[in-house]
């Protein structure tokens, strides 16, 4: 079974849809409870990013296998106006919130793998994986 | 009591214990299973995971609503666990810069390291103590074969790091002086038009350089805004300030400098020190300079090494051990 889903995020309500897709493809997975709350966060700060600075784009979840393991894969994709300097916004403390633990780097430490494509002017793909303990 | 175990097993035990009896003993346990988790970096919200797959367990039964609000609590707690490990990270981070801080400190050091020269005829004492690692603060001595004694004192306004790299200039552009430059006049301009070109215009330098001739018994000097050392004349047994007031470095580019002598005799003193002398502390009130001469007078009849420690130790209990500025103090006694 390998079937692809998403959603279009293009008003602050989409982020609670793809939050509801992500955690729904989660629990199908088998992850639990706390990793579901962790997905959700990082699905929500990736949604919310692009609803703040690309305006529109798209949240999508793929599952993913390994040779022995399983996993979640979550690509948000918009075609905004890029991140300028990503090691900047990978720093802790860095984000507006004022370093609250939450951003990109929240997003690096509740996945597993991470992994950011940005090109000025063309837009910022985030990839990230959670795989079933 | 046994030791803990961090597993839900035991602290389905422990909650058991606690339900039952409602005692302290739990409660301590619970606390030591608090820190053990902090310990292996546990988050919040894996503790509360915790708690819920143990108190189903201890009651299968539990009504759905709370089931359901111990998933909600979960929820709220993901964010508290990211800022805790946020934390740990910066922490990781800080003893990282502290331990980078260091190095650069003793490379300072042994950039800026001078030796205290052995002449004939004058007893030589420094110290120089930063407040925090680096030292904004400098002194240097150059003993050439010429017979002469070059004696540079620096103090960079402002402290740290900033002030620590602007002093390794100074000490890099005076090397690359010619000989015929020592003139402490000319020094200070030509150090004048260095750090108004380089140095950062909010960054300013004082420095006094004085050129003593050992065979002349000549003391020359220029200051460029530096804070007055303390002359003793043996003859009238009376201490004087020591004039000088320049511009300080780095503000003006064609700055020029007054030159002053002393004629120094058998047993007078020069004492030069930085403001980190003048502006210790006591309580909330800046020492006053007389009676930093007071103190200085209790240890002067020492050698000169031992009498700079002295006063040093002295005004380091004043301030409770906790320098507020950069120190640095140098005396020089003519003996013979
Ligand atoms: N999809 C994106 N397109 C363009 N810029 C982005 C995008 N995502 C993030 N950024 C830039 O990266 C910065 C850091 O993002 P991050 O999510 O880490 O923190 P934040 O959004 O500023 O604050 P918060 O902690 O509330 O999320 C943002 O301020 C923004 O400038
Ligand atoms: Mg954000």
């Amino acid at each position: 079974m390998n079937f692809q889903s998403g959603v279009h995020i293009k008003k602050e309500w989409d982020i609670v849809g793809a939050r509801q897709l992500g955690r729904n493809r989660a629990k199908e997975l088998g992850f639990g409870t706390v990793d579901q709350a962790r997905i959700a966060t990082a699905i929500s700060e990736l949604a919310r990013n692009i609803y703040l600075y690309a305006g529109t784009g798209r949240v999508s979840f793929e599952i993913v296998e390994d040779i022995n393991k399983k996993g979640l894969k979550i690509v948000a994709a918009d075609e905004g106006p890029g991140i300028l300097d990503i090691s900047q916004v990978m720093e802790d403390g860095f984000s507006t919130s004022g370093g609250l633990g939450a951003g990109l780097p929240g997003v690096k430490r509740l996945m597993d793998d991470f992994d950011i494509d940005s090109v000025q002017g063309e837009g910022t793909v985030i990839t990230t994986i959670k795989w079933v303990r | 009591m046994k030791p803990l175990k961090l597993d839900v097993k035991s602290y389905q035990e422990l909650l058991k214990q606690y339900i039952v009896s409602e005692d302290e003993t739990s409660l301590y346990q619970a606390e030591q299973f608090s820190k053990m988790s902090m310990q292996q970096k546990i988050s919040p919200e894996e503790i509360i995971d915790v708690h819920i797959q143990a108190l189903k367990e201890l009651y299968p039964d539990l009504p759905a609503e709370i089931d359901a609000s111990l998933d909600f609590l979960m929820e709220t707690m993901i964010s508290y666990g990211l800022a805790y490990q946020e934390f740990q990270s910066l922490r990781e981070k800080q003893v990282e810069l502290q331990s980078e801080i260091s190095v650069a400190a003793s490379m300072q050091q042994s950039l800026l390291s001078t030796t205290k020269p052995n002449v004939k005829g004058i007893d030589i004492g420094a110290i120089s103590v930063p407040a925090n690692q680096m030292n904004g603060d400098y002194y240097h001595f150059v003993n050439d074969d010429a017979g002469y004694l070059g004696i540079a004192i620096a103090d960079v306004i402002g402290k740290g790091i900033p002030a620590a790299l602007a002093m390794s200039m100074i000490k890099y552009s005076m090397d690359s002086f010619r000989e015929t430059q020592r003139n402490p006049k000319t020094v200070l301009e030509n150090l004048n038009r260095v750090v108004e070109r380089n140095v950062d215009s909010s960054m300013f330098i004082t420095m006094y350089y004085g050129l003593f001739n050992l065979n002349t018994n000549l003391l020359q000097f220029s200051s460029a805004g530096h804070e007055p050392g303390f002359y003793y004349n043996a003859s009238k047994d009376e201490f004087f300030d020591i004039e000088g007031n320049g511009l300080v470095l780095g503000v003006m580019n064609n700055a020029s400098y007054e030159q002053y002598e002393i004629q120094m005799e058998k047993d007078d003193i020069v004492i030069l020190l930085t403001d980190g002398v003048t502006e210790c502390r006591i309580g909330d009130r800046f020492i006053e300079r007389e009676e930093i001469l007071e103190v200085i007078k209790e240890y002067i009849h020492l050698p000169a090494q031992e009498a700079v420690e002295s006063v040093y130790k002295y005004f380091e209990k004043l301030q409770d051990f906790h320098l507020r500025d950069d120190f640095t103090l140098i005396f020089l006694k003519k003996n013979v």
